[in-house]
């Protein structure tokens, strides 16, 4: 049914497992448990690659040099960082909510974590292909507000409240254009399962069918994973560090953590949603073709984070509802047409 | 395995993952609270007056329009599943539901609740 490296490389896994313990369904949980503890190690490695990768880009950018000393080029900064982070004194400040505030990093890294369930990485190669796939990675990505709303209640500190109170009013601006955008690629798919979308552009990408679908998805998945310009959540020339401003060693490690999984997520959703997936020429295997086109839309959502001035909050707020969703409705509309068109014809 | 089921373990790891590294801080990381070190640090001045303030939040009306918004796409998504197999139905149907969707943000947009205060 399947083909592809790691679709039959999982396949013998469950084959060698199957012979040495031969219960069905313990092999099945032992399955689940390796799948998930991939996924969670490949969302650990991101933060690292990625804490590296923005430095560097980002002094690129700026022409400078960036991180060049621990490693050779720099390469084991983010090693080192880690390193500190751990041996870091965990200051708790005096009044603050002690449940919601120590709560708030870990129940953050949930939500990130979860939606690596979704992402269909290589033909057949996904830990839980559900038939609600898209309608429910879209309501999990949106749960990463109420851990910033308690962090930013729970610590006490103005400059945190008023970066949770921002976290929920840009959600509140940019969930429902993001939502409608994405109904144009269920439309023509006719499914909410993430491989049934991306089977669907074994042919023709869906950037080409919904281009509009695309730029509006791009401008809020920027926003919801609070990357600049739109980062006004924790603006660090406004409000210091938003939510996360009275945190210190690991758990300020979780916030970076929980952010740079973040910016995977989005390179990979654009990747599975308009670019085709694991979909690619045949001389590479998909999970190849699926990564190579993650980065590059890594690297796209960071070139535009270290270009562009950071979005003035009430500015920002209005442009999701006066001009995304609009633009959205239309995008639903346009689609719409076009597919009762295409079938008539 | 039923996907929901391996969601339900993924979950239950996912909650482990960020735990644990905790637990391991805690236990190589040195301890020594002052006075001075568990102020709240805020922007690094000491704190003027009370922390926990009141202020206006400025997007009240936002979120009840958010809330009809959100509503209505769910309600959407089973349509937009559906679509192609409905035929001229569906696509009458749709230009109804978002006419009204359209008349309802203009409505909002003319109140003035889309802007921020």
């Amino acid at each position: 049914m399947h083909s592809g490296i790691l679709y039959s490389l999982g396949q013998s896994l469950r084959e060698i497992l199957t012979s040495l313990i031969g219960v069905p369904i313990l092999v099945d949980l032992l399955m689940t448990i390796i799948c998930a503890t991939i996924l969670l190690l490949i969302m650990a490695t991101s933060a690292l690659v990625f804490t590296l990768g923005e430095r560097k880009i980002c002094a690129f950018i700026q022409v400078r040099i960036g991180p060049n000393r621990v490693g050779p080029g720099g390469l084991l900064q983010s090693v080192a960082d880690m390193l500190k982070l751990m041996d870091k004194e965990d200051i708790v400040p005096r009044g603050i909510d002690k449940w919601l505030w120590v709560l708030s990093p870990i129940l953050l890294l949930v939500p990130s974590a979860l939606i690596y369930a979704f992402f269909p990485f290589d033909d057949g190669v996904i830990l839980a292909d559900v038939n609600v796939g898209l309608f429910l990675l879209i309501a999990i990505t949106s749960q990463t507000v109420l851990p910033f709303l308690m962090g930013g209640y729970a610590s006490n500190s103005k400059y945190s409240l008023i970066g949770g109170m921002r976290t929920v009013a840009q959600m509140l601006g940019y969930e429902v254009p993001m939502v409608f955008a994405l109904m144009g690629i269920v439309m023509i798919t006719g499914s909410l399962k993430m491989s049934a979308i991306v089977e669907a552009q074994s042919d023709v990408w869906f950037i080409v069918l919904q281009p509009l679908a695309f730029l509006i998805y791009i401008i809020t998945a920027l926003v919801e994973s609070n990357r600049p310009p739109f980062n006004i959540v924790e603006g660090e020339s406004e409000i210091i560090a938003g939510p996360f401003t009275e945190y210190t060693g690991m758990r300020w490690a979780l916030f970076f953590l929980a952010e740079f999984s973040n910016l995977m997520c989005i390179g990979i959703l654009t990747t599975t949603l308009f670019l085709g997936g694991w979909h690619g020429p045949d001389f590479l295997p998909g999970f190849c073709w699926f990564w190579i086109k993650t980065f590059l839309c890594v690297l796209f959502y960071q070139w535009v984070g270290w270009t562009f001035p950071r979005a003035r909050v009430d500015s920002m707020l209005s442009f999701g509802w006066k001009v995304l969703l609009p633009i959205a409705l239309i995008n639903v509309l346009l689609t719409g047409v076009g597919i009762y068109v295409y079938n008539v014809m | 395995m039923d996907g929901y089921a391996t969601l339900g373990i993924f979950f239950i790891m996912a909650l482990g993952f960020p735990i644990a590294p905790i637990i391991i801080a805690n236990i190589i990381q040195p301890k020594q609270p002052t006075n001075e070190k568990d102020i709240p640090y805020e922007c690094g001045v000491n704190t003027i007056g009370k922390n926990n303030v009141q202020f206006h939040i400025g997007y009240f009306m936002y979120a009840l329009v958010f809330l009809l918004f959100d509503v209505e796409t769910v309600f959407l998504y089973p349509w937009a599943v559906k679509y192609s197999q409905l035929g001229l139905f569906a696509l009458v149907e749709m230009l109804v539901f978002v006419g009204i969707l359209t008349i309802g943000l203009w409505y909002a947009w003319k109140k003035g609740a889309l802007s921020w205060k």
